[in-house]
């Protein structure tokens, strides 16, 4: 059935892989598509290593997700859905960071907040759908992506939230990776704890904004998480592991937008797949070279001791 | 804060005449009070990612169901307690590492974008909003046999959460100490697994899968905060969940542009922000914690 399909879609895989990426690149938004994939993977890979190391998951799902309120709110009162994106996230990352953590019970308080400050947003998203009657068809593409109309400004306006989230992320880098590995020795040497973790936070909120763009709000989360613990698996050096983390989403996202291409599945469904079977490669390549050092243990960091 | 709609709508005989409403408010019930039990235990034992890894499954669940032709409720339960099985499987003690929950859940969501397009385009149309049913729900389309469905397999829930909650409790609250005392921590964390992801699969028919969440996080974090006695919490805990569940109802019945799904999430958070207004326990607590 996919085969015909693809006869129906008239953008057939033809194994002639030149000829097959020329005739994919003269469409000026496939090309778009691919600038902004490019953008968005190098800030979802590298922000999403410093979420696993910080084991922020539930943040980082919850402030992707929010995106789509903020998206259909702002198609709602007539705005561009980028200020939706970015106005939503951010806030939400604010609301996270307000409660006050340390201690058991605050981090019990913590994720019951995040779940309610993500199941609300998202009913006020579908209370927004239900309100503009003309979007539901698009409430599926704001969900699970498009990477199709994407104008030449957008990708001006990603690489601009890009470049910002990765300087500043450069700046406060090494005392929020000491903050993020020792939090209560950082704090005791006077790193200020607290407030970078409303930054990381912010930061993480934007550079989930601008993802939601191009894989819809739901699968957000896969380019942040993935990756990250792919390269968690592989090494547990910062430099290499960043590295590695925005390769391999660069790497998913291109090869998702190629098959979403040629097939008629969306580019969600491909970019979670490639992303998932990296990850368990790269497990259990860890595991296998845990076995052949036998006695010794595999170089895991924490984040792939569950595997 | 909505009493001035509520005084204003019309009588509330005829609201509780209509069919469509009782069938929402049986079904509500139930699915509210399991989802309050629930999600005490999933509030206390810290695994509230867990109930949100499960609403997204609920959503995959559902759309295999209808792509591949199967009846919603084996797609919905098979999906979500196989996969509570499975992240207990993966984590030590029937605990799941979050990082291992967010990669399974965010590709099983991803096979969830791939059933509704399979499903989209392979049917004719009149389909095309099954996915956005499924993700935000729609109580007030229950017949009257879903709804008394619904309403004893929450019934279920509650007895079996129940039947569990001394042991549970103190699994959740000190686990080594319940392992060395004899209790079967391990099983115990299976069964509340399997039990969570009932939950999830049949509040999906109310709230949606998207929203499930806040029917578990909302009542559970709001009664945590306003006692820290369990069993009072646990009661306060169902109770918060059904009045919010018929106030939630209520005010969509009142204004009928709001979606039900909105009115439920919207009353839950409302009363979850109230308990940040008042904050004697966290204060004394911190007291507390800086005499000690």
């Amino acid at each position: 059935m996919s085969a015909l399909l693809q006869l129906a879609d008239g953008a057939a895989w033809s194994w002639n892989p030149a000829e097959d990426l020329r005739q994919m690149w003269a469409f000026p938004f496939m090309v778009n598509a691919f600038r902004a994939g490019t953008i968005v993977a190098v800030t979802a890979g590298v922000m999403g290593w410093f979420m696993v190391l910080r084991r922020q998951s539930f943040a980082g799902h919850t402030l992707a997700v929010v995106g789509f309120p903020g998206a259909s709110g702002a198609v709602l009162v007539g705005v561009g859905a980028t200020y939706g994106y970015f106005a939503f996230c951010v806030a939400a990352a604010l609301v996270i960071a307000a409660v006050p953590r340390g201690g058991r019970s605050g981090g019990v308080q913590e994720s019951a907040l995040t779940g309610t400050v993500q199941a609300f947003l998202l009913a006020c998203g579908f209370l927004f759908t239900a309100l503009y009657k003309g979007l539901l068809g698009g409430t599926t593409s704001l969900l699970f992506g498009s990477f199709l109309g994407i104008t030449t400004r957008q990708v001006w306006v990603l690489l601009a939230v890009a470049a910002a989230v990765l300087a500043a992320l450069a700046v406060i880098g090494r005392p929020l990776l000491f903050a993020s590995v020792d939090p209560d020795v950082a704090a005791a040497r006077g790193v200020p704890v607290r407030s970078l973790s409303t930054a990381f936070l912010v930061l993480l909120g934007a550079a989930a904004a601008g993802t939601s763009q191009i894989t819809g709000t739901l699968l957000v989360f896969a380019l942040l998480v993935m990756p990250a613990a792919t390269a968690q698996a592989l090494t547990a050096r910062p430099g290499p592991g960043l590295l590695l983390s925005a390769a391999v989403a660069v790497a998913v996202t291109w090869l998702g937008l190629t098959v979403a291409y040629f097939t008629p599945y969306p580019i969600g469904f491909w970019v979670t797949t490639f992303a998932f079977g990296c990850n368990v490669l790269a497990r259990a390549g860890a595991f296998a070279a845990g076995r052949l050092r036998a006695g010794t243990p595999a170089p895991l960091p924490a984040a792939g001791g569950a595997a | 804060m909505t009493s001035p709609v509520l005084l204003a709508a019309p009588g509330w005989a005829p609201a509780l005449g209509q069919p469509f409403f009782q069938h929402a408010l049986v079904a509500g019930t139930g699915i509210a009070a399991a989802a309050g039990l629930v999600g005490y235990f999933l509030v206390l034992r810290a695994q509230v990612f867990t109930g949100d890894a499960l609403s997204h499954v609920a959503f995959t669940g559902a759309l295999a169901a209808f792509a591949l032709g199967a009846s919603l409720r084996i797609g919905l339960y098979g999906g979500c307690i196989a996969f509570a099985l499975l992240l207990g499987v993966l984590g030590k003690r029937g605990r799941a590492d979050d990082v291992v929950i967010g990669s399974v859940f965010s590709w099983i969501l991803g096979l969830g974008a791939f059933f509704l397009t399979l499903y989209t385009t392979s049917r004719s149309a009149g389909n095309g909003n099954a996915g956005v049913g499924v993700l935000f729900g729609s109580i007030f389309g229950l017949s009257s046999g879903q709804a008394l469905t619904a309403a004893l397999v929450g019934a279920g829930i509650c007895a079996a959460v129940l039947a569990v909650a001394r042991p549970l409790l103190f699994a959740s609250v000190d686990e080594a100490v319940a392992a060395a005392r004899g209790v079967p921590v391990r099983v115990l964390g299976f069964v509340f697994l399997a039990l969570v992801g009932a939950c999830a699969a049949e509040a999906t028919q109310a709230v949606g899968s998207l929203l499930i969440l806040g029917l578990l996080a909302a009542p559970a974090g709001a009664a945590q905060r306003m006692t820290v006695r369990p069993f009072l919490a646990l009661a306060l805990s169902a109770g918060l969940a059904v009045a919010e569940m018929w106030a939630g109802l209520a005010m969509s019945y009142a204004v009928p542009k709001t979606p039900p799904s909105f009115g439920i999430l919207a009353v839950a958070t409302a009363v979850y922000g109230a308990t940040f207004l008042r904050k004697p326990r966290g204060r004394r607590a911190a007291a507390a914690a800086n005499a000690a």
